[in-house]
């Protein structure tokens, strides 16, 4: 099944409560798929496509904060437009998944698959100190496998999560093992809004604060919980960098391509090898720092004009050289272009 | 405290014609004196305590004067981002079906920035309610033009008045949900009287009926006032609301649903 449509199927399958989006190119087939499922029907998953992308987020809001497990799904240009409820959705702490089906900008740019997302995923992206929880599937099992994976991080932490995927992973084929149902919860967590019973105090559910020491605190407080991500949830994959003296670092599509490469270069007796971070924020720096010193150079391979690789170089921390090599504005490159800009650093 | 008036005291239960809604908190309102906002949670409050609704209530608060509701309302609440309350209140509704949800917005809010949200959720037919505080201006942010300040009308960004040519229409958006088919009681009421406030009472009351009945969207409009923001005195204020707002904003009902047109016909009168 498509990348788009594992996501889909596999929301339902995770006892997701609610899914609101707004159709975009390339990621259309999450909505077309749900709205076929009709999972109301059978789990009880409400599916709503929204007037906007912004209405989508907010509707994502409304409903995180009766405590329900909710999601939305876009691409770029909607992931865009979506920043300021992303933004408050952290600030109040609300646990929500959202599909970032990337395709290359900037402006209404190309339906063609791209990374140049990762600031505005990885960084914030909305205004404020913030960040997402940030996972990066490689293909369409991890797709699939992501959703589930996602809401328990969302609620663990109290925190939205982000898929950061790409149009190339969202419209490619592969065999996918789809998990058995989950139910949907049926208790809510203490914090949600939905009517105050005279057993406890009222729930208010806001970003606000007007006073600035309590909004520090509110700022500590959630800094807090990113640093115990930080501790807890980095995941990356390693492919031969026992031995490897030059190291790949790459995401997504880009890891499938290095993974490649690093093939072709060990055919012509280049030692190198790969790390993929699966989650970008937090990104896997120690371990990147660690690999560093044996390496004699690395190479940051993303589709973009290099965004990582700012975080590659702040892991690595002058122990070795770190380059970019990537394509821009929707093309994917090649194994053998990858290795050639491999060679060019020996 | 006793009174004692003669050597009878009338503060009995049975003598008790008027206390303040268990609903609302201890804080004080942070509103300008003579505002409505003050009166338009008093009155929702006493509705959701007459109701019974405290524990089944999800509100939705927007970004303008009212953004800290919640502090007033001893019953859950949302904070929206501007103009997006409506979007939420779909998605609480949708997932907590019998719940009594409500957004509570000013005309900037409602009218501006959350146009969008407020036309697709009213034509989605969302079950909820939607309380729309007009006073034609901008408060919070100290008194600019509103996409409702009428035409000639001074404020911080017209301060010659509001010239239409140029600075466009004033929108009347209660007439335009009231031609989507997904709201089914869309009124214009007041709260600047003591017969004006019972008749915005009772339509809240005929909102949470509907709503129960999950009939679609309940829209009400209450035209108020804005001392501050108008430079005006309470009084002042609501007299220039009486001769100048409602020429533009008629009081009334713009749409009952079609069951009940001649009772809602006697309320008018």
């Amino acid at each position: 099944m498509k990348g788009n449509e594992a996501i889909a199927e596999a929301a339902i399958r995770a006892g997701v409560d609610a899914y609101f989006g707004y159709p975009i190119t390339p990621q259309s087939e999450i909505l077309e798929y749900l709205m076929e499922a009709n999972p109301y029907e059978k789990t009880g998953m409400v599916v709503l496509q929204a007037e906007s992308e912004p209405a989508a987020i907010n509707m994502v809001y409304g409903g995180a904060a009766c405590g329900k497990k909710v999601m939305t799904t876009s691409s770029s240009p909607g992931i865009s437009l979506m920043q300021e409820g992303i933004s408050y959705i952290a600030g109040a702490e609300l646990p929500c998944l959202i599909v970032n089906v990337a395709r290359g900008g900037p402006g209404l740019g190309t339906i063609q698959p791209s990374q140049s997302d990762y600031f505005q995923a990885c960084k914030g992206g909305g205004h404020g100190d913030y960040h997402l929880l940030v996972l990066a599937p490689a293909s369409v099992q991890e797709m699939a496998d992501f959703v589930e994976l996602a809401f328990d991080l969302a609620f663990k932490y109290r925190n939205p999560v982000m898929i950061l995927s790409d149009g190339a992973i969202g419209q490619m084929m592969e065999k996918v093992y789809l998990k058995p149902y989950r139910e949907r919860e049926k208790t809510l967590p203490e914090w949600a809004t939905t009517g105050k019973p005279p057993t406890r105090e009222r729930n208010i559910i806001t970003s606000l604060n007007l006073d600035p020491y309590l909004h520090e605190k509110h700022n500590q407080k959630i800094q807090a919980k990113y640093r115990e991500m930080e501790k807890n949830e980095v995941r990356f994959e390693e492919f031969q960098t026992e031995d490897a003296e030059y190291l790949f670092v790459a995401y997504g599509t880009s890891a499938r391509v290095c993974q490649k490469a690093v093939q072709l270069a060990r055919t012509e007796g280049i030692k190198a090898g790969l790390i993929r971070p699966i989650t970008l924020y937090p990104f896997p720096s120690v371990r990147i720092n660690e690999l560093a010193g044996k390496m004699k150079h690395i190479i940051s391979v993303e589709m973009s004009a290099g965004q990582m690789v700012e975080d590659v170089r702040l892991a690595v921390n002058g122990q070795t050289e770190v380059t970019h090599f990537g394509r821009m504005g929707g093309v994917i490159p090649t194994p053998e272009e990858v290795l050639e800009d491999l060679k060019s650093k020996i | 405290m006793k009174v004692v008036t003669g050597d009878k005291d009338i503060i009995q239960p049975e003598n008790l014609v008027y206390k303040r809604s268990s609903i609302l908190t201890d804080k004080q309102f942070s509103y300008c004196p003579g505002c409505g906002h003050g009166t338009a949670h008093r009155i929702l409050a006493e509705v959701i305590e007459e109701e019974g609704l405290q524990p089944v209530t999800v509100g939705v608060c927007p970004v303008g004067c009212s953004v800290l509701m919640y502090d007033f309302l001893d019953i859950d609440m949302q904070e929206a981002a501007h103009g997006r309350a409506p979007a939420l209140a779909t998605a609480i509704k949708r997932l907590l079906p019998d719940r009594f949800v409500f957004t509570y917005q000013g005309d900037g809010d409602l009218a501006a920035i959350g146009t969008a949200e407020t036309l697709h959720a009213c034509n989605r037919g969302e079950n909820i309610l939607i309380i729309f505080i007009n006073n034609g201006i901008y408060g919070m942010t100290g008194g600019q033009m509103a996409p409702t300040t009428i035409p000639g009308m001074v404020s911080t960004t017209s301060p010659y008045g509001r010239d239409v040519k140029t600075m466009g229409n004033p929108l009347k958006i209660t007439e335009l949900v009231a031609m989507l088919p997904g709201t089914c009681y869309v009124t214009r009421q007041s709260v600047h009287t003591p017969a004006a406030v019972r008749k915005t009472k009772k339509a809240i009351k005929k909102a949470v009926e509907y709503q129960k009945r999950n009939m679609g969207t309940c829209f009400i409009e209450i035209v108020s006032n804005c001392p501050s923001g108008w430079r005006m005195t309470p009084v002042e204020a609501n007299k220039w609301m009486e001769e100048n707002m409602f020429k533009f904003y008629q009081p009334g009902d713009l749409k009952v649903p079609p069951e009940e047109p001649e009772k809602s016909k006697d309320d008018n009168e």
